[in-house]
């Protein structure tokens, strides 16, 4: 390969990196707008027409729904009524919640047109990670998603720490909404309410995950006061209501120092507010996010130069997200030999890829989660707190490449309940080919495809090495 | 017959280790009988850091009762809800009391106050350390399992290390390739049309990633198809949720005799931050799927457990206190189980610290008296031969014998 990429392969590049994946049509736009123009459009995600992936997702009835919509529309099944009716268990009170979330992620990665908003999406997802069956997550994921994630997916990470802290779900998954000051034994709790002292789970995510790093400079002390100014942090009656509020009964007013900042006794709120601000700006978090970020858009091993870039961009823009993509997707490492094609892609990026490349017409089934599932990305279903990772070595184990090749075949051969793809496809291998590899494939794949026929030589491309990357 | 042979290596290896020799023709010559015929480990991760002491209790420790108000199992006596009496001073989980008849054959040990020394309490950072086999040390490429694997580098079968599951764990991962499945039934290629032309294109790739990952791919598949035929049905009666089905294709695994040497499995559930339970709840209906697990996975091996040891390990334990919304927080030391025929079971071993305020870990939690590596290393040794500890384990020399193993 030469020391450079060529303009076919940059632009192909480009398309992996801040997309679910070229398409025909997506490089022509590219190379008609230039890269530059294009990513500006992709970083004003509001501007661009969305209607016929939005039209889709509003066949979605429950997203549309607000929480308490939600746990009134779709209770929990009693037992006995689950054996009773004739539906598919997938299709039963919050089930049917979490099936649509998950539809809704997949329909918005292949079709929808503002691929780097969805990217980030994503990502965020990830990285604020929720178990969505878990309690009372099953009705409160959707909102998360809707109303905490997607608005701020492409703004300020203040913000978006803010949106994450005062989530339900968060509060939920991470117990915070339980977490009460030892001391003050709210009188009109009943005396078996489960809120009777400090829950540390959430401070020490919100310290090792959401912001510093585990590496970022914290002691235990620092988790244990951190969960202190959290206190009060809580939800409205998860179950029929499920909003975020303050409830000062439960708050832990003495004073705290956290990172060695004094937070004043007598406080409320506000001092969850200030750890939020304190860890927004801490120098460790902005390398955090930029490593996390540079990993994404470029390596699994990100250049410390670029990450030193990211960083410093994350610093003086005051957490901007589109200044610090900006900066990493229109740097050099991010062009860099070394960077083509060296990552392997997640489950989500592997199948949303596949249905772009092939223009699938899809409405979606939960056969083609399921896949998803086999593959090792259910999706809202990652159970620990980091989420889903981003890096090659989790994501090639035998039985994922072989998922991988099952789903292709099964995809190619129209045998996915509720996708489509045209009989021509065959014909077109050779340009499918192009938009996975413009230099050309290996010599094994060529060899490969040349002993093939029909359909399965599509099928083939699918599961051939070169589209395990992006 | 097998009897027999199990109670000369008992004896014989008790007598050995008593004066110090190396039990390492034993297992030689238990192996030998057939090639793919192997000694056997299986690894068991309980992920999310599992409250060893609900586990197994240390109920004539007068703190445990005081620390644990609401949560706390009440000590052994007649009736249900109670803690299964060990030992009169450790107690298990009335969740397991499949576990008790083993533990009463003497095959299956109980270390407790065991684990990983960090002080991290991060399940992410504690999980890496236990899989990877240096707490503290983050630039070690590779896992301990894999790292086996690679000293001992015998027989080329695909099947020598196997992570049950989509993933491959951390702890298998290394310069030795290993085979990763979920099922055993479902681990073929739906188009068989494209089975020639895929495996050629893998194998031929000048992406070695995926060019090692197509090999083993391959070969497992071809492996399982001709042994498929012979495996026998499964009798014994697992738990139908993802570690009972893991346990039970591990024992097919081991009955194929497809050359299995380290098994990895893993069971979550345990980050109990909110409403643990006592003798019953949260905590209890996941003991209940473990011990119905290793119960059945015993029961299914029959004469096979002479073959197999089983070590459970979890990165931390909970806090000794319970918090405020009756469960635990992130703690330091745990219990390990070490399940199997060759096991000096029916006993509790490990120095017991104690929980009162002065001598808990960082004043929260449980201490450590025994590192997890030498509950491992005397496993990997005295199961599985292995001479040299230090390339298991690198920088760690083990103080503490623990006994487990004959």
């Amino acid at each position: 390969m030469s020391a450079s990429l060529s303009h076919e392969q940059r632009v192909i590049h480009f398309l992996n990196r801040t997309s679910f994946g070229p398409t025909l049509g997506e490089v022509e736009r590219v190379k008609r707008l230039g890269m530059r123009a294009y990513l500006d459009e992709q970083l004003d995600p509001e501007k661009i027409a969305d209607g016929s992936a939005e039209e889709k997702v509003a066949a979605l009835k429950s997203m549309r729904l607000s929480t308490r919509e939600l746990l009134e529309l779709y209770p929990q099944p009693k037992q006995a009524a689950k054996q009773a009716t004739m539906m598919p268990m997938e299709m039963q009170g919050p089930r049917q919640v979490i099936l649509e979330l998950q539809l809704a992620r997949l329909l918005r990665a292949v079709y929808s047109q503002r691929q780097l908003f969805e990217v980030m999406v994503d990502f965020w997802s990830n990285h604020f990670n929720i178990f969505a069956a878990k309690g009372a997550d099953r009705w409160l994921t959707t909102p998360y998603d809707r109303d905490t994630i997607r608005p701020n997916a492409l703004g300020r990470f203040r913000d978006l720490l803010r949106a994450t802290a005062e989530s339900p779900a968060m509060l939920f998954y991470l117990d915070n909404w339980l977490s009460a000051s030892p001391n003050s034994v709210a009188p009109r709790f009943a005396p078996n309410d489960r809120r009777r002292g400090i829950n540390e789970n959430y401070a020490r995510e919100l310290l090792e995950l959401h912001t510093l790093g585990v590496d970022g400079g914290y002691t235990q002390k620092d988790v244990q006061e951190v969960a202190r100014c959290f206190t009060g942090w809580t939800i409205r009656q998860p179950r029929s209501e499920g909003g975020f509020y303050f409830e000062p009964r439960l708050h832990d007013r003495g004073e705290k120092i956290v990172l060695g900042t004094r937070i004043a006794a007598g406080g409320g709120v506000e001092d969850g507010l200030q750890v939020i601000d304190l860890l927004a700006r801490h120098p460790s978090t902005a390398a955090f996010i930029a490593t996390k970020l540079a990993r994404r858009f470029v390596a699994d091993d990100p250049p410390k130069s670029l990450v030193g870039k990211a960083t410093a961009a994350f610093r003086q823009s005051d957490g901007d997200l589109r200044n610090v993509i900006r900066t990493i997707v229109e740097s050099p490492e991010f062009f860099a030999v070394e960077a083509y094609r060296n990552k392997v892609k997640k489950p989500l990026e592997y199948v949303a890829s596949a249905l772009r490349l092939t223009g699938s017409e899809t409405q979606i089934t939960h056969q083609l989660l399921r896949y998803l599932g086999r593959m090792g990305e259910p999706l809202f279903l990652a159970r620990p707190p980091t989420g889903y990772p981003d890096t090659a070595a989790s994501w090639t184990s035998a039985d994922m490449l072989l998922t991988r090749m099952n789903f292709a075949a099964d995809l190619v051969s129209n045998r996915l309940p509720g996708s489509r793809v045209t009989k021509e496809i065959a014909g077109n291998a050779e340009r499918l080919a192009q938009l996975i590899a413009p230099d050309s494939l290996s010599a094994s794949t060529r060899a490969a495809l040349g002993e093939t026929s029909g359909s399965d030589v599509v099928a083939l491309l699918l599961a051939a090495p070169e589209f395990q990357r992006r | 017959m097998d009897f027999s042979r199990r109670s000369f290596l008992k004896s014989a290896g008790l007598g050995f280790v008593a004066m110090g020799l190396p039990p390492g023709f034993l297992v030689r010559a238990a192996g030998a009988e057939s090639s793919n015929r192997k000694k056997v480990l299986v690894v068991v991760f309980q992920r999310g850091g599992i409250d060893g002491l609900n586990v197994v209790i240390p109920f004539k420790d007068r703190a445990y009762y005081q620390l644990r108000p609401s949560i706390a199992v009440a000590e052994p006596a007649s009736g249900a809800e109670r803690a299964i009496d060990l030992d009169g001073f450790f107690a298990i989980h009335p969740a397991l009391a499949p576990l008790k008849s083993i533990y009463d054959k003497g095959q299956l040990a109980i270390i407790h106050a065991a684990g990983s020394p960090d002080n991290t309490r991060s399940h992410f950072d504690a999980q890496d350390y236990m899989e990877i086999g240096t707490p503290g040390i983050k630039t070690t490429p590779d896992g301990w399992l894999n790292r086996y694997l690679s000293d001992k580098k015998i027989g080329g079968s695909p099947f020598r290390g196997v992570t049950l599951g989509a993933q491959t764990p951390r702890t298998l991962a290394g310069p030795t390739p290993t085979l990763t499945l979920s099922s055993i039934e479902e681990f073929r290629l739906r188009n068989q049309g494209m089975a020639a032309a895929l495996q050629n294109l893998y194998a031929n790739s000048n992406d070695p990633l995926f060019r090692q990952g197509g090999q083993i791919l391959f070969e497992g598949m071809a492996t399982l198809r001709s042994v498929e035929a012979k495996l026998p049905p499964s009798l014994a009666n697992y738990p139908n949720g993802r570690f009972g089905i893991s346990m039970r294709q591990i024992a097919r695994l081991i009955k194929a005799d497809v050359g299995l040497e380290i098994a990895f499995a893993e069971i979550d559930g345990w980050d109990t931050h909110v409403a643990e339970g006592g003798a019953t709840g949260q905590l209890a209906n996941r003991l209940k799927d473990l011990g119905d697990s290793l119960a059945a996975f015993h029961q299914d091996l029959g004469d096979r457990i002479e073959d197999v040891m089983v070590v459970t390990m979890s990165e931390f334990g909970r806090t000794a206190r319970e918090n405020g919304n009756r469960g635990t927080d992130h703690g330091h030391a745990n219990v390990m189980f070490v399940l199997g025929a060759n096991v000096r079971g029916g006993k509790v071993y490990g120095r017991w610290p104690g929980l009162a305020p002065e001598v808990l870990y960082e004043s929260r939690d449980l201490d450590l008296t025994t590192d997890y590596r030498s509950v491992c290393g005397e496993v990997l040794a005295r199961h599985l031969g292995q001479r040299d500890l230090s390339k298991i384990f690198p920088g760690f020399r083990s103080d503490t014998r623990v006994g487990v193993v004959a």
